[in-house]
């Protein structure tokens, strides 16, 4: 019976999840309304949940894909993967004026090369801070504090060993999951509230789960806009951090 | 029909994704360079056409608005997706260089955002 349950959800993998998602929806919703009458918003808490979930599975099952990894919600790697996670933020680029995202034109261009760097810097520093001395290990953090992504691809082409990739790739997943939660509790303080900003806040934090996350929470009509710089971000860096950057704590260390 | 707008939303996305990959395997990388973005300055101009723009409302823009009201529970899957346990479980010094890369990019927001505001 739990064998052939298992076989008609993966059958139907993509139905199951939005069943999933639209429960996780409906609770966070009556969360927001009922228990934190209002003052977070649902969307925040269904994301926050969705960690939650993510991370008890991770835990269950010692697999990397959160909660697709069990047998039932398999479907939710499809519905929560590129795929759909790419179609749906081009979708929301659908009703933008273009003069908008030109309100912050250069500064939102030279905001992707700043929070590179940025990223990369202080997550150098905290290499050598934990005490790590060779130059390939500490790019290899660094890159990793930039995103997920930039952090294994610079191991590799540095020939690091895995267990720094591995902390690397740790480095991007705490940066993701932190942007998601924190971006709707500072948004405010850090005047994110319109598209120029975004476009800003896109290009410093560069990775588009966090960034894609965080403004969902916030406000979606910022989505796109975020969305827009944080796609060059991951190239950038994968560019800079095993060259240039590479180079500059060779030079230092 | 909404499915012209859900086509037209999909072929942005493909060829933007596709031009992304073809930049960067141009620069010898192992990754998407600006696809979203590329598919997003695409729909923008393709819904704007002189005389022709593409309104939420109509039936073709219904098939994209539908996709861009979704967005929101596509995050939450992709939340649910994460491998949070690893992140959690990265010990001291992968929590400590993430969270101060956040830390210092939001504190560089409000800095870039006036000077984006003059003129």
């Amino acid at each position: 019976m739990t064998a052939r349950l298992a076989d008609f959800a993966g059958d139907n993998g993509l139905l199951v999840a939005f069943v999933f998602v639209g429960l996780v929806m409906a609770v966070a919703y009556a969360l927001s309304r009922h228990v934190a009458r209002g003052t977070v918003h649902g969307s925040a808490i269904a994301i926050a949940l969705g960690l939650l979930l993510a991370f008890w599975a991770g835990a269950d099952t010692g697999g990397t894909n959160g909660v697709a990894d069990w047998p039932l919600l398999a479907g939710i790697g499809v519905l929560g993967g590129n795929m759909f996670r790419d179609f749906a933020i081009v979708a929301t680029a659908f009703g933008v004026r273009l003069a908008d995202l030109r309100a912050a034109g250069l500064v939102g261009a030279l905001s992707i090369l700043i929070g590179v760097v940025l990223s990369f810097a202080v997550g150098a520093a905290v290499a050598i801070g934990f005490g790590i001395t060779d130059p390939a290990e500490i790019a290899t953090i660094g890159a990793g504090a930039a995103t997920y992504i930039v952090g294994p691809v610079t191991g590799a082409s540095l020939g690091v060993s895995s267990s720094i990739i591995s902390l690397s790739i740790a480095a991007g997943l705490v940066k993701a999951v932190l942007v998601m939660v924190t971006t709707p509790l500072v948004a405010r303080r850090i005047g994110l509230d319109n598209p120029a900003s975004a476009m800003i806040y896109g290009g410093l934090m560069g990775t588009t789960s966090g960034v894609t996350g965080g403004l969902a929470a916030t406000d979606p009509r910022l989505v796109p806009y975020g969305a827009m710089t944080s796609t060059f971000y991951t190239g950038l860096g994968c560019l800079m951090a095993p060259s240039v950057l590479y180079l500059a704590v060779k030079a230092l260390v | 029909m909404p499915i012209y707008g859900v086509a037209l939303l999909a072929a942005c996305t493909l060829v933007g994704l596709f031009v992304g990959d073809l930049i960067g395997a141009t620069m010898g990388l192992e990754a998407n360079v600006g696809g979203v973005g590329i598919a997003m300055l695409l729909l923008i101009t393709l819904t704007n056409l002189p005389g022709r723009r593409l309104e939420p409302g109509s039936p073709t823009g219904s098939g994209v608005q539908y996709w861009s009201l979704l967005y929101i529970p596509i995050i939450v899957a992709m939340a649910a997706r994460q491998n949070v346990f690893a992140a959690v479980s990265g010990g001291v010094m992968a929590i400590t260089a993430g969270a101060l890369a956040v830390l210092a990019a939001f504190a560089l927001v409000p800095v870039l955002s006036r000077w984006a505001q003059r003129p």
